[in-house]
């Protein structure tokens, strides 16, 4: 076994890898570009070694460099992670001849899994199913018919050139074929200047399954088992699970004998994902699982599977990268419980638009109660340099759904500010009565997208948690001791006033204080801001409203002269749309020029001046309303 | 410090009988209390419809979040003017913004458009006497047509009328005491001046109008045609006549605005009497209700009171053995340190002696004052007046009103005569004046009043029981009505009406109000020995 490793990547993936390898007294080495110099894998590891620039061209995927520092440490292995170099056949080659171990397959098995169409049909050579369909030279309609016909209906027939859904057309019978096939050529045709079509089978409710394999040097394959990954956002995984819901015997002897047949074909060592799409329309069933691609690394979701089988699979990794048989056989991989995980991504949600958030982590707090694999910790930076998943939170209990609840309830227990996370997303999805029941495809997410993103209302624990934080914040005026301190809400001969007024995105609301409300946690930030976190949000109020209009006072909209002068510019005219701050007019005065300013955004109302025209301090120039 | 004992038995009958009706009295008050919030459903919706706050939650609003509100002049015109004016229209109390004590006057539109009856300059002028004393900054939050005009001769022209207001202003800012105007409304002719007189000043676009003659006015007298805003509205005043120093676009930004025209006073507390933590009394405030008997006659220990106001009941009493008519003492209330003098039972010659005396040593230590009020009078007779009770009393009376400690004073029970003078009463210029819902404030008792009045009519020798009686009856109802502590408090004689389980916390909030100001040093009067 090797003395030391060195990860080539960064994030939570740098740091699983090196809480294995601090387990087994591995020495660990990290790389890091300049925006990780302060990340958290880099202070994790025990040595580490700047690569470069930002941008992962000019650093994590320059494999020289990550060769260079691997000598230059004296590191005797490079484990890749996932992404950047992990299926990167001419990289793996590189490792080896430099003398080093590859924690990863032959880069025989890269290239030969990396080539989708090529692995297909290598893979229907190898007795794996493979999803039926026509991608042939003879485009004669007869001959597409025929294909249509032993492919199955219903069928898809999309444009070879295609994308965007131009070309694609469901075909439910072979009644139907001729006129569809028809109407996806012209529209082929005129979208791509290319009429020829492929066939598929049309999976109506497709879920995606995959199998972990495991192979060793000495010929052994074993797999721990499936994963269904069917939660995803525009092909974006975000919760997986293990085992399959619903998944009965026969199917899951069909899909893990085919993905440890799959390996085999490739001669596979070290951990890999043989991908399944299967057609849940009537459940899972053998007939209708197919193989999609294989994946020649470890998996973003490798812990559900290590939750369930309770072995490490970096562990495993590391071990059979030095040249150990695999760890268990077959027979001695159980499946314990169930297990699920989601994403969390530094990204905002709201209205189903899923933008990328940045900056410092000023609050980071996740839930106690679960696995997380974090690549940051508070005070860290989220930079746009790289993916923008900053943990994986994995539950694992007895059932799916208590696995499910868990997982719910972690998601709603994180505390990140003020960069935003998708948590609360995460935690509709774990909580989605269909996806609970197991009633889930590929299409859930975008199908209950709205609701999924819905940005809730504070609840009434929320609004008492920000009542008392910003009685706090108000008490902080004038620290000492006295009544007018302690005595909160006193009101003569009345209840003392549990509510007070503040503003939830500039919106007066009122916050109850409730002595029986379930506690929420909250911080205040340097501009006396409340932030309140539920449900996998934060919350921001604020105890005073937005100031209003311009500086020193509201202002009417009405622009005036300052003094005396020459009107010597004019940019602006009835009817124009303008930003606060955005130059309407100039005024030459006392030989000094003055801009005029829009004091918020709106529209000109009219425009009372010509340019060259002498006004007069305090005339009315333009006049505003407010967008 | 001693703690006190208690021997009252809260599961006897005389307790629960006593809490039945004082708590009756309580849930009255405070009934009384949420039916005096404002004026008339109609002209409520009428202001908010105008996007105005309502002028108690502007006040709710400009307080901090979680400020207690210590409401001055609650139930003030209460069954007067038709009980047409519930709180006489102005909203008076004192609050925490931005972290500092203030006063706040509000002018309350929905009652008769916020116009100033008697009693509503009564309290206004109340409210800055309370700002001078304890140095409190003003924030006049003004929504008044001005003068009551059928009223006006009770409000204009005499000394403590409308035109003190102003003097007031003056007075105290010269004194650095700040003045602060929020103009959400109307402010027409003589109430131009608030905001005219202030520090600085608020005005809310579109809702806020400053003049000294209205459009109507302007129009009879020049023939001017002219709108509110115009004249007097807030870009007219920003901008123009700089009659106020900022613009708020609303109710809410006008009151963000004086909080931070507050947050600039750059004021600082006057170093004050070393407090200890607060501790609650050892006794539940609520058992107040059962101590208390029902008859303002009937005597009990004014101990079992002492021992559910002060910090863990804890109280050394100052020459328990003599003149124990009048107990004396110290203690500690909210952590402050007090100096009590409270009734039990009539004053002699030595109580009255010993007050003076505990007084003196009271304002040389710097300690506020706390008088609990229960009080028939001094002791009358021969051996009395030969005894020279009067002198005794005077000193007593002498040294309150020299005292220059901050002094605070709840009427308990009966004040009656030269006790309420002698205990403090609201011609001696204490800080605040409470009482509590059972309280009776007259001359003398109805009864004695009736007896002495009787005794006096030259018939009395010719009557029967029954005309005695038919005599005494209505001047002991009208004595029972003058004294009932809604009538006095209606005429703002006290401060207001208190429940009396809130009598700690009201003069724990009363006494950290009064160390805005530094306490001066005492100099007492010739004491006639």
């Amino acid at each position: 076994m090797f003395k030391s490793v060195l990860v080539a990547n960064r994030g939570e993936i740098a740091r699983r890898v090196f809480a294995t390898a601090r387990r087994m007294g591995i020495e660990t080495v990290a790389v890091y570009s300049e925006a990780d110099a302060g990340a958290a894998h880099v202070a994790d590891a025990d040595r580490a070694v700047p690569i470069g620039p930002a941008a992962a061209r000019e650093s994590y995927l320059v494999g020289d460099k990550i060769i260079a520092a691997a000598k230059a440490t004296g590191a005797e292995a490079i484990h890749p992670g996932y992404g950047f170099l992990s299926e990167n056949a001419d990289f793996a080659d590189a490792v080896v001849a430099a003398g080093l171990i590859w924690i990863g397959p032959p880069s025989a098995a890269i290239r030969a899994m990396g080539l989708k169409d090529a692995a297909k049909a290598l893979m229907q050579k190898a007795g794996v199913p493979v999803t039926p369909g026509y991608l042939g030279e003879d485009q004669d309609a007869g001959a597409l018919a025929r294909e249509a016909g032993r492919i199955g209906y219903p069928v898809l027939i999309k444009a070879v050139a295609g994308g965007g859904g131009k070309g694609m057309r469901k075909v439910e019978a072979a009644g139907d074929f001729e006129t569809a096939l028809g109407a996806a050529r012209r529209e082929a045709k005129a979208a791509f200047g290319d009429d020829r079509v492929l066939l598929e089978t049309y999976v109506s409710r497709p879920r995606h399954i995959e199998v972990q394999v495991f192979g060793d040097a000495h010929g052994n394959v074993v797999h721990l088992y499936e994963r269904d990954c069917s939660l995803q956002r525009r092909h974006q995984k975000v919760i997986e699970e293990a085992p399959a819901p619903g998944m009965d015997a026969a199917t899951r002897e069909a899909v893990t004998s085919a993905a440890v047949k799959a390996a085999q074909a490739v001669g596979y060592v070290g951990a890999g994902t043989v991908e399944f799409i299967a057609d849940a329309s009537q459940g899972l069933r053998p007939d209708r699982i197919w193989f999609m691609e294989m994946n020649t690394r470890l998996q973003v979701e490798h812990p559900v599977t290590e939750m369930v089988t309770g072995l490490d699979l970096v562990e495993w990794q590391f071990r059979v990268a030095g040249g150990e048989p695999l760890p268990a056989t077959q027979a001695e991989i159980g499946l314990v419980g169930h297990a699920v995980e989601a994403r969390l991504y530094a990204e905002s949600v709201d209205g189903g638009r899923f933008l990328p958030s940045t900056g410092t982590l000023e609050h980071f707090v996740l839930p106690p109660n679960v696995r997380a694999d974090t690549g940051v910790e508070e005070g860290g930076e989220v930079t746009p340099f790289y993916d923008p998943m900053i943990a994986k939170l994995i539950a694992h209990a007895e059932t799916r759904e208590m696995a499910l609840s868990e997982l719910a309830e972690a998601c709603d227990a994180v505390e990140v500010w003020p960069v935003k996370t998708n948590a609360g997303f995460l935690a509709r999805c774990l909580e989605a009565p269909d996806f609970i029941a197991g009633d889930l495809d590929t299409g859930f997410i975008e199908r209950n997208l709205a609701e999924l993103t819905a940005a809730p209302e504070p609840s009434p624990a929320a609004l008492s948690a920000a009542a008392e934080a910003a009685m706090m914040v108000d008490e902080s005026l004038d620290p000492a001791p006295s009544p007018w301190r302690d005595l909160a809400g006193f009101r003569l001969n009345a209840e003392p006033e549990s509510a007070t007024r503040l503003f939830l995105h500039g919106k007066p609301v009122m916050a109850r204080l409730s002595e029986t409300a379930a506690p929420r946690s909250a911080l205040l930030t340097e501009d006396d801001e409340i932030v309140v976190f539920e449900s996998g949000r934060a919350f921001v109020f604020a105890s005073h409203p937005p100031p209003a209009g311009e500086a020193g006072g509201a202002s009417d909209g009405q622009i005036r002269s300052p003094m005396p002068g020459k009107v010597t510019g004019l940019s602006v005219k009835a009817g124009d749309k303008v930003t606060k701050g955005q130059g309407l007019l100039t005024l030459e005065a006392m030989k000094m020029e003055h801009a005029l300013t829009a004091p918020f955004d709106g529209t000109v109302e009219s425009v009372a001046v010509q340019l060259g025209a002498q006004v007069s301090e305090g005339a009315v120039l333009a006049k505003l309303t407010p967008a | 410090m001693r703690k006190l004992t208690s021997s009252i038995d809260t599961a006897g009958q005389g307790f629960a009988a006593n809490a039945k009706v004082n708590r009756k009295l309580a849930a009255e008050l405070h009934e009384r209390a949420a039916a005096a919030l404002g004026g008339p459903e109609e002209s409520r919706k009428r202001h908010v419809g105008r996007g105005k706050l309502l002028p108690r939650e502007r006040v709710m609003r400009l307080i901090d979040a979680g400020s207690p509100f210590l409401e001055v002049g609650q139930l003030a015109a209460n069954g007067l003017y038709n009980d047409e004016a519930p709180g006489a229209g102005v909203i008076v109390g004192v609050g925490r913004v931005s972290g500092r004590e203030c006063m706040i006057v509000a002018n309350d539109a929905t009652v008769k458009g916020g116009a100033y009856f008697p009693m509503t300059v009564k309290k206004h002028l109340r409210a800055q006497e309370i700002a001078l004393q304890n140095r409190l900054p003003c924030i006049y939050l003004v929504d008044s047509g001005g003068a009551n005009l059928p009223h006006q001769a009770e409000v204009f022209p005499d000394r403590d009328h409308f035109g003190r207001i102003f003097f007031n202003q003056a007075r105290m800012s010269a004194a650095g005491i700040s003045q602060i105007a929020c103009v959400m409304g109307s402010c027409t002719a003589g109430g131009a001046y608030v905001p005219a007189m202030s520090d600085e000043t608020v005005i809310v676009r579109g809702q806020g109008t400053i003049f000294l003659g209205g459009p109507p006015l302007v129009k009879a007298a020049t023939g001017e045609v002219i709108s509110a805003e115009e004249l007097g509205g807030a870009d007219t005043h920003g901008r123009r006549s700089g009659v106020v120093d900022y613009v708020a676009e609303d109710d809410e930004d006008a009151l963000s605005l004086v909080r931070n025209i507050v947050a600039n006073l750059n004021t600082a507390r006057p170093e004050g009497p070393v407090m200890a933590e607060p501790r609650p009394p050892a006794f539940d405030p609520e058992e107040l209700y059962g101590v208390v008997p029902t008859d303002v006659r009937a005597p009990y220990d004014v101990h079992e009171v002492i021992a559910r106001i002060v910090d863990a009941s804890e109280f050394d009493e100052f020459k328990p053995l003599y003149g124990a008519t009048l107990v004396t003492g110290f203690a500690r209330i909210w952590g402050y340190p007090v100096a009590i003098l409270a009734n039990n039972g009539v004053l002699f010659s030595e109580s009255a002696l010993k007050g003076a005396h505990f007084i003196e040593l009271a304002c040389q230590r710097k300690i506020p004052l706390i008088f609990l009020q229960n009080i028939s009078g001094f002791m009358v007779g021969g051996k009395y007046e030969a005894g020279g009770i009067a002198k005794d009393g005077a000193k007593l009376v002498t040294a309150v009103a020299s005292a220059e400690v901050p002094k605070f004073t709840v009427l308990i029970g009966g004040s009656f005569g030269a006790g309420n003078y002698g205990m403090c009463g609201r011609a001696y210029s204490p800080r605040f004046l409470w009482t509590w819902p059972n309280s009776r404030i007259s001359v003398m008792g109805g009864e004695q009043a009736a007896s002495v009045l009787a005794t006096v009519h030259r018939d009395a020798d010719k009557w029967t029981k029954d005309q005695e009686e038919a005599f005494k009856a209505p001047i002991r109802q009208r004595y029972e009505d003058e004294g009932n502590p809604y009538f006095a408090t209606a005429r703002l004689w006290d401060d207001g009406v208190i429940d009396p389980a809130q009598t700690r916390d009201v003069l724990g909030l009363s006494i950290a109000a009064s160390l805005n100001a530094p306490i001066p040093e005492t100099r007492f009067g010739v004491f006639r020995m």
